[in-house]
């Protein structure tokens, strides 16, 4: 994981776990406060997973890690996450 | 979100290094122009590899096409570009991503700005606002290497007219009758082909990850509001 895209590129991953298009999604950091859309963070993805940093503090925000038909999630480094123009009626 | 069977109805090169791929994908649900795809390949012996590629066509077309610049010791594009032939198949699944689109009920004006390769999501966008009558005032700002670099540039020369620009930029190489831009693509550039700030355009930048930030920065150097800046920075991740 060394080459740096953004956070457009997780978005087919991150499809299969969520229930709305996360990239448009806006973070705040946990480590700076910093409010970015999803699409917007420091993406280093591999077979493996993926890693979103901060764009600001490079902090990690999210990682990934996918083995077979399990995913594990961490998001410790995301302070509150925003959706915006989602349905929540049930 | 499915996989889904493409068969490669057609194949147009585009320069050395980039080929579109028109392709017949039944089920297809539609998409927005500035979105992508996911493709999967499956060798027999079930290694797969997967990449993330820029839709080409805007939105309503016949069919999904998708523009791959060949990356020498990639582990897709070499096959979608040099071995991919009419009737062959591949998965792929999409649409994916809502955030890098533009959606041509929008009449704020709208500044694309592309490197190399980055232009495909823009072409969509481009084509988008031809087929859709946009009242928007559109500019696309190209960059590329040499001449020979630049992907679409006859079909995009003559999508220009009235509400639609575009200005090329040969950063490496140009010939001597060369009456565009040459250089890249900096704050001096787009103050001079841009829309000014005041006119508060919505911004799309795309291309490898320098080239986007440079252009980033020069937008917000410019006065720009880096909140209607969006960006999409690709490889290289082994094509």
């Amino acid at each position: 994981m060394t080459t740096s895209l953004d956070g457009n590129a997780a978005a087919g991953t991150l499809g299969a776990l969520f229930a709305f298009d996360v990239t448009t999604a806006v973070t705040t950091c946990a480590t700076c406060g910093d409010t970015r859309a999803v699409a917007e963070l420091h993406a280093y993805m591999d077979a493996t997973g993926i890693v979103l940093r901060c764009a600001s503090c490079d902090a990690t925000q999210l990682r990934l890690v996918l083995t077979g038909d399990r995913a594990w999630l961490d998001l410790r480094g995301i302070q509150a996450l925003e959706a915006r123009g989602i349905t929540t009626a049930g | 979100m499915r996989w889904l069977v493409a068969t490669v109805a057609e194949t147009i090169p585009e320069t050395a290094q980039a080929v579109t791929l028109r392709l017949d994908v039944p089920d297809w649900p539609g998409h927005r122009a500035g979105q992508h795809v996911d493709v999967r390949l499956t060798a027999e012996d079930g290694y797969s590899a997967q990449r993330s590629y820029s839709i080409a066509s805007p939105p309503g077309s016949e069919r999904l096409e998708l523009t791959v610049e060949r990356i020498d010791d990639g582990e897709v594009s070499p096959y979608l570009t040099t071995v991919a032939d009419v009737g062959d198949q591949f998965e792929l699944r999409g649409p994916i991503g809502g955030w890098f689109v533009w959606d041509a009920v929008d009449p704020t004006p709208v500044l694309l700005v592309g490197g190399g390769s980055g232009v495909v999501p823009l072409r969509a966008m481009l084509r988008h606002h031809a087929a859709s009558g946009s009242t928007a005032a559109l500019h696309l700002v190209q960059s590329a290497r040499t001449l020979g670099d630049v992907i679409y540039r006859r079909e995009l020369e003559a999508l220009a007219g009235p509400r639609r620009a575009v200005t090329v930029t040969l950063t490496r190489e140009s010939p001597p009758d060369w009456t565009g831009r040459r250089g890249r693509v900096d704050a001096a550039l787009l103050a001079d082909v841009g829309w000014p700030p005041s006119a508060r355009p919505r911004c799309y930048v795309c291309g490898p990850t320098g080239f986007v930030e440079a252009v980033a920065d020069a937008l917000v150097q410019l006065g720009h509001e880096p909140q209607r800046i969006r960006t999409e920075r690709f490889g290289p991740t082994g094509g």
